[in-house]
């Protein structure tokens, strides 16, 4: 655990109890039996509202309380522990983006709604199922912005969208030109195809914007892996010690002792990366990149080692749907995946570092 | 916040207190040792110290400063943890090193200052603190490694003194100790309750040491043996029986040792194993390392080098917060000997044949050296408590599994 200020250990201490009371597992696995339009959980989702936690990130001229990324994440931890379906890991840095960028028009117009939780704002970044900023061909002329992305978290609820074009990131407001395809996934959460077509787009900054938008929501997305490395840990061994074979809790058996004392290891480690992330964007750090890529890879091989053996250490209960931990390998998978995989970022890494 | 920016500020103890600290360095530490790195502090080898190097050693041990944060009165330096930070920190400004190291400031000391009498810390701790004798650890027995508690070695009771028997193995630098902590059964009737934890000259007649040569050419364990060893009363530490507990929290001290600036992170320096790769294998079109496959795992052993740097610097954090010791420092050793050795397996493989060569001609210093290092690594997943006695720790005391019956 970093070393939080008492701000920051209120906000950690609140985010988790209200989590475990309003946002229990149970409360996912409602939402996802319903499956509502917006892909999420839109009673909770009004109360982080009100609670204020969309505007963590966001300064207080525009009704945001500016904690920062640290705060954030560990609210996003919180939250990742059960699996709460909401918006917020996308609100944030789509937030920052507005606050970062050039326009105070978008500044006026969202900032103090999003922060509210009055509008659902989300990144509109890839074009393809890997992440590659590379290959982005959206292009804006006149104004008028034109290109499909996929895989957009949150699309089907956004009210506003923060979108890479070649030349940079644009805010793009919901409705003419803006077209949503919902794609059903395996994580049950809301992502979505969504087609520009000559949508008014106004500009927040450069392709240097894009990287730095796209760091600040890796850095928080690795805040909910690591709440659900904890808590998917944390179920598996409390289910060692309760289930029972030849005689004996499982937990007594050396070789599953040493494989959890192994995740255990790994976890802290993340928890240390995935901290340094956050702290590096808070502190401004020069080496912001290199600080969230370690975050992701690190983070996405190790809750990729957690939820798989979560599945394996439970045995054929763990392969049915009555039980949560298909909800952690399922969403384990999508998180891997976004931003880039950990291949991905130890690529980044070793470029960074002239490997 | 607590941030790095945090740890390194110059602040806290006062801007005096530094301004005193580096003026004695300059005063003190002789130029010609700048940057020489300890020699000392190598594994338990007989040093042969120039007149500069005890020069600096005396000085440090009179002022007390290479034990920093032990009490005055008994030849430490009385300085606050933050106080001996700043120390710290000067001294790696000045391009010096602390020359007072070894076993007993390590582990012997802290343990002592815990457990020992008031006539035995007098006795004992002044001569650490100067770095005056060498001590060694009698833990491991031929048939007591990992269960350390089935230890045989028997200190017979009588009356005004006790009579020791047996056999210890593993003992770091026992040809060139001076003394030696051991544990010693003092009951066999009962397997922890009957362990006792005592002092042992090591010239007393009847101790009698071999050392062991290891895969790595190295001397630097030795069998030791115990032969009607006569050990005055007055050299138990605690009482009869209490030895698991202090000998365990001996243990515990070791293991920090280890885990945080002990040798691991000194054979871990030096230049970047990425660079090495480069001279060795070549690069590709893109300036990166040219085997791909090779490069992948360089890139995952960096990446897990600064994780394991973070997580130091998380528990160090932790632990200045008064949240109490992190969770963290039960991986430490762990992961400290798998980034060594993953390190020195890196490197062997870069080096190719080359990596391999014993002595002589045909091999750089580099490459001899690794060797070496290589094989030398293999004992720090063993030593210390095993990574598998590590992994029952985290299991057992932290995840609270319990014992298969």
């Amino acid at each position: 655990m970093a070393v939080l200020n008492e701000e920051q250990t209120m906000l950690r201490d609140m985010a988790r109890e209200w989590a475990d009371n309003e946002t229990p597992v149970t409360a996912f696995r409602k939402m996802r039996n319903a499956a509502p339009a917006e892909g999420y959980n839109t009673e909770a989702w009004s109360e982080i509202g009100q609670m204020g936690w969309g505007g963590i990130v966001v300064p207080e001229q525009y009704g945001g309380s500016e904690f920062g990324y640290l705060s954030l994440g560990l609210v996003v931890e919180q939250l990742g522990r059960n699996l709460a379906a909401s918006p917020l890991a996308s609100v944030g840095p789509a937030a920052s983006a507005i606050v970062m960028g050039s326009s105070d028009a978008a500044k006026t117009a969202w900032l103090g709604k999003i922060a509210a939780g009055e509008a659902v704002a989300t990144l509109a970044i890839d074009e393809g199922p890997h992440h590659d900023l590379s290959k982005i061909k959206t292009s804006v002329a006149g104004g008028k912005i034109t290109g499909t992305k996929e895989f957009v978290a949150e699309g089907d609820s956004a009210d506003v969208f923060v979108v890479a074009a070649n030349d940079g990131l644009y805010v793009v407001a919901k409705g003419d030109g803006v077209v949503c395809n919902t794609r059903k996934m395996a994580d049950a959460r809301s992502h979505a195809q969504i087609v520009f077509d000559g949508a008014s787009a106004e500009k927040l900054g450069g392709t240097d914007l894009t990287q730095a938008i796209v760091d600040r929501a890796t850095a928080v997305l690795c805040a909910e892996m690591l709440g659900m490395a904890e808590q998917a840990f944390s179920v598996t061994n409390d289910y060692l010690k309760t289930r029972v074979q030849f005689g004996q809790p499982l937990s007594t058996f050396q070789a599953l002792q040493h494989r959890m004392a192994k995740m255990f290891t790994e976890i802290e480690l993340m928890r240390s990366v995935v901290e340094a992330a956050l702290e590096a964007i808070d502190s401004g750090r020069s080496d912001i990149d290199q600080a969230v890529s370690l975050a992701k890879a690190v983070g996405g091989d190790t809750l990729k080692l957690v939820s798989r053996e979560m599945v394996q250490l439970h045995g054929g209960i763990g392969m049915t749907d009555e039980h949560d931990a298909g909800f952690y390998l399922k969403r384990a998978a999508v998180l891997e995946t976004m931003w880039g995989n950990a291949s991905y970022h130890r690529e980044r890494f070793a470029r960074l570092n002239d490997f | 916040m607590a941030t790095t920016a945090e740890l390194d500020a110059p602040t806290r103890p006062t801007d005096a207190f530094r301004e005193e600290v580096r003026g004695w360095i300059a005063e003190n530490f002789p130029a010609s040792l700048k940057n020489a790195g300890n020699a000392m502090a190598t594994i338990e080898g007989p040093v042969d110290e120039s007149a500069d190097e005890k020069a600096w050693r005396e000085a440090m041990g009179k002022k007390g400063w290479g034990v920093p944060t032990w009490p005055k009165q008994y030849g430490g330096g009385g300085l606050s943890p933050a106080e001996a930070r700043v120390l710290n920190d000067e001294l790696g400004r000045a391009g010096a090193y602390n020359p007072i190291g070894g076993m007993g400031v390590m582990m012997f000391g802290p343990t002592l200052l815990e457990f020992g009498t008031e006539e035995q810390k007098q006795k004992y701790i002044p001569d650490i603190a100067m770095s005056n004798i060498r001590w060694c650890q009698g833990y491991s027995e031929p048939g007591a490694g990992s269960d350390l508690a089935s230890l045989q070695t028997f200190a017979e009771d009588k009356g005004d003194h006790y009579v020791v028997n047996g056999q210890k193995t593993w003992t770091s630098g026992g040809q060139w100790a001076d003394k030696c902590f051991a544990l010693v059964r003092t009951d066999k009737t009962q397997k922890h309750a009957g362990i006792s934890f005592l002092l042992i000259d090591m010239d007393s007649d009847g101790v009698d040491v071999k050392p062991i040569n290891l895969i790595s050419g190295f001397s630097p364990f030795c069998e030791t043996f115990f032969t009607d060893v006569k050990v005055p009363k007055e050299n138990l530490v605690g009482q009869e029986g209490q030895g698991w507990s202090i000998g365990t929290r001996l243990l515990q001290h070791e293991r920090n040792s280890l885990s945080g600036g002990g040798s691991s992170a000194r054979m871990n320096a030096g230049e970047g194993v990425a660079d090495i790769a480069k001279k060795y294998r070549g690069t590709d079109d893109k300036g990166g390392i040219a085997d791909a496959d090779l490069r992948t795992r360089i890139i995952k052993h960096e990446m897990d080098k600064r994780a394991f740097a973070l997580t130091l610097r998380r528990a160090a954090l932790d632990a200045k917060s008064n949240q109490g010791p992190s969770a963290a420092t039960s991986i430490m050793k762990n992961v400290g000997a798998r980034i060594t050795q993953d390190r020195a397996e890196l490197g062997v493989e870069i080096m190719g044949m080359n990596g391999l060569g014993w002595e002589g001609e045909g091999f750089s210093p580099e490459e001899l050296n690794q060797t070496r290092v290589w094989l030398w690594g293999k004992a720090v997943s063993i030593y210390g408590g095993s990574t598998e006695i590590q992994n029952n720790v985290i299991a057992k005391r932290i995840l609270g599994m319990l014992d298969h019956q």
